[in-house]
């Protein structure tokens, strides 16, 4: 995950606030959790949100998604459902129009894991 | 023949920010999980979401194997004229949906 991250943010500093990430910290069922990333940004063509990236820590890949925003958002706000293969540690980290880099990580317990073998 | 659900106001006030909602039909297998003959089940993932306001981008997201079967994205986007929203889903195996809805912006 520090090295996918590292890719991401590159020589920047990334400091905490900002971002909200909000996802249920029980899950009994790792192949669906509602996720949702919000950012606080008057989200202006002067100072917006450009991207959201997410990562885990403990599925097989870092990456769980990244998406481009603009001022033509809103509200940097970003729902979705992702799958989780173990209890562990998510990162959301928004990257603003200045440059600058925010995140927020949230602990998950996962009691049924996503996609170890083929149930069908 | 893909399954597309889009929920998205048909009608918004100028400047009003609206919600989007978008869930397609798609195994996003990960590539990752034997199947049952022992093999692994090759990677069918959506790679790539992208949102237009009358042609132009305004929200776009890269997808990776840790999204659910069945992918659910919500966003928002400020209601600037009447046109179309366009979605369009693009993946492994020259996967390739596109749906539009149309909204009243007045």
């Amino acid at each position: 995950m520090a090295g996918a991250i590292k890719a991401v943010v590159g020589a920047g500093t990334i400091r905490e606030g900002r971002v909200k990430l909000d996802l249920p910290p029980l899950v009994e069922n790792g192949n669906v959790v509602p996720l949702t990333v919000s950012v606080e940004s008057p989200m202006t063509p002067a100072d917006h949100v450009k991207a959201i990236h997410v990562f885990n820590e403990k599925n097989p890949q870092p990456h769980v998604f990244s998406a481009r925003l603009g001022p033509r958002n809103g509200k940097a706000v970003i729902a979705t459902r992702i799958k989780l293969a173990d209890s562990q540690k998510i990162v959301a980290i928004a990257e603003t129009s200045s440059g600058e880099f925010w995140s927020a990580s949230a602990d998950v317990i996962v009691t049924l894991a996503a996609c170890v073998e083929d149930v069908t | 023949m893909t399954n597309v659900l889009i929920n998205a106001p048909k009608t918004a006030k100028p400047g009003e920010i609206v919600e989007i909602k978008a869930l397609i039909l798609h195994p996003m297998e990960t590539g990752f999980r034997p199947g049952t003959n022992g093999r692994i089940i090759p990677r069918n993932i959506i790679e790539r979401f992208t949102a237009t306001w009358n042609g132009a981008e305004i929200f776009r997201m890269e997808m990776s194997p840790a999204i659910a079967a069945n992918p659910f994205v919500s966003f928002f986007a400020v209601a600037t004229e009447s046109g179309t929203i366009g979605l369009r889903w693009t993946g492994d195996q020259g996967f390739l949906a596109e749906e539009h809805v149309a909204i009243t912006v007045g």
